[in-house]
């Protein structure tokens, strides 16, 4: 192949027009996002939000980014990354959010009242190691060596 | 009589600058090769004064703070400065692009980065070693990690900066296989090393990145108190288990996989056998990989999760045995009917599938999340991941290390010091380390001083195995230095193997091919072609 | 692909057979980059998502602390900047130089004018006291913990504003190379590539405007 042909990258000189035409829509799209942020659409505002950001964020991926005319594989490579990154949000929340599926009191973030958290806050400078930090509601496994 | 070539990567430029500015693939292994020994050399060290202080239920020789940071410190360098870079960036850059019959890396310049990023962030954690040692484990859990008053900082900041390297190492090897295979190289004519390496650097690229936006967030909250993690400002520990672990858990990948990949290579090479089930073992690699991702949790079962997350977890986590069950099979079929050469390479093979099949099959008990509660924080874990990371990981590494070592060099080391060696390191290890499954089982918590009198009879004959281990790894020493100025030159295929990197000289030649070679055949046709070995019999 | 002898072009690096395998290569490695760029935000969202929905009243009351007139601003910055750096790439790729400075030029004026409207945005602030952690003496906030809000915005748009910098930083290197007359339009890899990059930082830009600024 000769380096003089450069047929592989022709193609992506994109008209002056679409990049104008795209940026654009990309201002209109904030525009938007700002202006629906005023109205209130209870649970949906997380939701509209994230919708307007995500097709903006298409756009300059698709146009701009080029992933509409390269390699399809750039485009598997950015989307699963966001898999991953998704898979990362969901399964933390099945944490976070279920904590008191069985106790009441396990819900939220671990509670500053935990008896294992003072007790190794007034601990914390005599340097002994808690065998693994396990945060209990109701007991204290604060076992130091005997 | 074999010939060592005139001229080869070794000798081809002359001067420690030659070598500390090299961009070639080779060099850079090289490299990586005594730095990371180095290294694991004073990750073992630690762990030998460990089990001699653990010889007796009270305190010996150190007193329980030195213990504490010696143990992390242990795992710490053992993890981020030994085992992660182990054979991607020591076998991996030597062999990977001969493989694939290319002249280098596709960013030489970026290969040599990650070596110095290496040292420096090894500069780190030698700072901490100094200034004090941290005495966290080596997983920093907070609230400790930001309460305690030992040098977490510059040992985190140190892990974060290794964690450059090895995204970077991990890049390479992605940009590499996808663009710089030869003609005819297709995917399914790689070579397994190269598949699982090729997995490995997945994870490397997806999770390190995590693993590095953790780490900071833990200096951060260390250093100007922003209490995301704090309990007392509303934030929480777990979280930082979560985030932790969804590196730290792929991570175990990053360390496994690479031993997976050349088991795959040594067993067909010194079996002289077509693999069993090409695609499988190439696809359970990625497998893996992608398992790897769903089920960090199993780590975090007594940590107050919610249950349901809990149970999750340990659903996901029994998936991670399909793949490997595969590989495994694979292997053993591959074995059968084949004709085995008891070499040094392949006694470490063999070690691998029986230590590597009790360290995966304790691996779901602890999965399990039931059994996990009662086993949890014990002995049993410490064996369970010492099966698999030094009997895994590890025991592969030396076997990849002895296989590759004549192409390394040009010279074959004592194969009979190698198989004793080999002997000692894997009686050793037994000894070490089974006897913790029995200690643990029975309820010996990890990570403890001092114990209680009954189980001494367990640790003393632990420590005693750990002895063994170490002559082992003298002796490999002593002859694996001993061959590079003594060994007999090794031909360019001492094994008789087929893939690119035989067919090239020993040492290989400064840029590994004249031409680009034309792949024509797979990299195991062992039934159709038939290659000499070119070793000498002593 | 053939094993082109014939006319190496410099830029062209051994090991590659020819200068297409030599670009793609390059393309791909930074795709893979920008994914660990994307997870290692990642951790941060994370962190943000899960905060937010333990505390969504907090959030909500503290977003109202937020100045939404510069924060649209910021982002019609940001956007209109990764337009002129796509119009330089095209410039350099029809072998028009000097209007590749110039793109360049106006995207890096513009990241500086980004960066000044942050910098008015932290130091008022600082000034009132809503930052992260056990900083935070602010009390106009109702709820629990709303110095949580104040990390999570500190840390997001701090590490955003990091990346901001270091693309100002490969935009005048660009600069001073194109004068150099090192692109054109067989070879300007590294125009792309900062490309690429900089549409990155926008694109999460525009992930972090309605999470901070606009929580309904």
């Amino acid at each position: 192949m000769s380096e003089h042909t450069n047929t592989g990258h022709k193609e992506h000189i994109l008209p002056l027009s679409l990049y104008l035409g795209i940026g654009s829509m990309l201002l209109v799209l904030t525009a938007v996002t700002v202006w629906v942020s005023f109205f209130d659409f209870g649970e949906f505002n997380l939701v509209v939000a994230m919708i307007i950001a995500a097709s903006k964020a298409s756009l300059v991926a698709l146009f701009f980014m080029h992933l509409k005319y390269d390699n399809k594989l750039y485009a598997i490579i950015f989307v699963s990354s966001l898999l991953f990154l998704a898979v990362f949000i969901i399964i933390t929340m099945f944490d976070t959010l279920r904590r008191d599926d069985v106790y009441i009191e396990k819900s939220g973030p671990i509670q500053k009242q935990s008896l294992m958290y003072d007790s190794l806050k007034t601990h914390s400078d005599s340097t002994t190691v808690v065998d693994s930090l396990q945060v209990k509601e109701d007991t204290t496994t604060v076992d130091l060596n005997k | 009589m074999n010939k060592i070539p005139e001229t080869h990567y070794l000798n081809a430029k002359k001067g420690i600058w030659s070598w500390l500015t090299t961009v070639d693939h080779k060099r850079i292994g090289i490299l990586y090769l005594f730095s990371v020994m180095f290294f694991f050399f004073v990750g073992g060290m630690f762990a030998l004064m460990l089990r001699l202080e653990l010889l007796t239920p009270t305190e010996m020789y150190i007193d329980s703070d030195t213990y504490n940071q010696m143990f992390t410190l242990h795992g710490a360098i053992m993890i981020f400065l030994f085992i992660i870079p182990a054979i991607p960036a020591i076998l991996g850059n030597f062999v990977l692009p001969i493989m694939i019959g290319a002249k280098d890396v596709a960013f030489p310049r970026l290969n040599l980065l990650s070596w110095y990023i290496y040292i420096v962030g090894a500069l780190f954690a030698v700072f901490s070693l100094v200034s004090g040692g941290a005495d966290t484990g080596w997983t920093f859990y907070t609230p400790y990690s930001t309460t305690t008053s030992t040098a977490v900082i510059s040992i985190v900041l140190g892990a974060f900066i290794l964690g450059f390297s090895s995204i970077f190492t991990g890049l390479n090897f992605i940009v590499t296989v996808h663009k710089l295979r030869s003609p005819g190289m297709t995917w399914f004519k790689m070579p397994l090393f190269v598949w699982g390496m090729y997995a490995t650097a997945l994870i490397q690229v997806l999770a390190t990145p995590v693993l590095g936006i953790t780490l900071v967030l833990l200096i951060i909250e260390r250093l100007i108190g922003i209490g995301i993690f704090d309990p007392a400002m509303g934030g929480d520990p777990v979280l930082f288990q979560h985030f932790f672990w969804f590196y730290s858990h792929p991570a175990v990948y990053i360390m496994i996989l690479p031993g997976m990949a050349i088991i795959s290579e040594l067993i067909t090479a010194h079996s002289h056998k077509k693999i069993f089930g090409y695609k499988a073992v190439a696809y359970s690699s990625l497998g893996i990989a992608f398992a790897s991702f769903i089920v960090w949790g199993h780590h975090m079962f007594t940590s107050g999760q919610s249950e349901l997350a809990a149970m999750i977890f340990s659903f996901l986590t029994f998936f991670v045995a399909i793949p490997s069950g595969v590989k495994v099979f694979n292997w053993v079929a591959t074995l059968y009917k084949s004709s085995i050469s008891f070499s040094t390479p392949m006694l470490y093979t063999l070690s691998f599938l029986f230590l590597f099949s009790i360290g995966g099959l304790t691996g779901i008990f602890l999965g399990a999340l039931p059994v996990d509660i009662h086993l949890h924080d014990t002995y049993f874990i410490v064996a369970h991941f010492h099966y698999v990371m030094v009997g895994g990981t590890v025991i592969a590494f030396l076997g990849g290390l002895h296989h590759w070592w004549p192409k390394m060099w040009g010279r074959m080391y004592n194969e009979t010091l190698g198989k004793i060696s080999c002997l000692l390191i894997f009686v050793g290890f037994n000894m070490t380390f089974f006897t913790q499954f029995i200690m643990g089982s029975q309820g010996m918590p990890r990570r403890y001083h001092l114990y209680v009198d009954a189980y001494r009879p367990f640790h003393a004959f632990s420590t005693y195995g750990s002895w063994v281990m170490a002559a082992g790894f003298f002796l490999m020493a002593y002859y694996l230095i001993h061959s590079l100025f003594k060994g007999k030159p090794a031909g360019n295929n001492p094994w008789g193997a087929l893939t690119h990197e035989w067919s090239i000289t020993s040492p290989p030649p400064e840029h590994n091919f004249e031409e680009i070679p034309i792949t024509e055949h797979g990299p195991y046709d062992y039934d159709k072609i038939v290659a000499k070995s070119t070793l000498v019999e002593n | 692909m053939s094993h082109s002898q014939e006319g190496h072009p410099k830029f062209l690096q051994h090991h590659f057979s020819d200068v297409e395998q030599q670009r793609e290569s390059a393309k791909l490695g930074m795709w893979v980059f920008l994914v660990t760029e994307i997870l290692l935000f990642g951790g941060l969202f994370v962190f943000y998502a899960i905060y937010r929905a333990w505390y969504p009243d907090m959030f909500h009351n503290a977003h109202l602390a937020l100045d939404v007139a510069m924060g649209t601003t910021n982002t019609i910055v940001l956007i209109t900047s990764s337009v002129t750096i796509a119009l330089g790439i095209r410039s350099i790729q029809l072998d028009r130089q000097k209007d590749t400075i110039w793109y360049l030029f106006a995207t890096l004026l513009l990241a500086g004018t980004f960066m000044v409207i942050k910098y008015f945005e932290y130091m008022h602030k600082i000034h009132l006291g809503q930052l992260p952690g056990e900083w935070y003496h602010f009390d106009g906030i109702e709820g629990n913990n709303p110095h949580v809000f104040f990390s999570a915005y500190f840390l997001m748009t701090g590490l955003h504003g990091i990346h901001v910098l270091i693309g100002m930083g490969l935009i005048t290197w660009l600069i001073f190379r194109t004068k150099a007359g090192h692109f054109s339009s067989k070879y300007y890899t590294h125009i792309e590539m900062t490309g690429l990059y900089w549409h990155l930082v926008d694109l999460i830009w525009i992930f972090l405007f309605p999470l901070f600024y606009l929580i309904g």
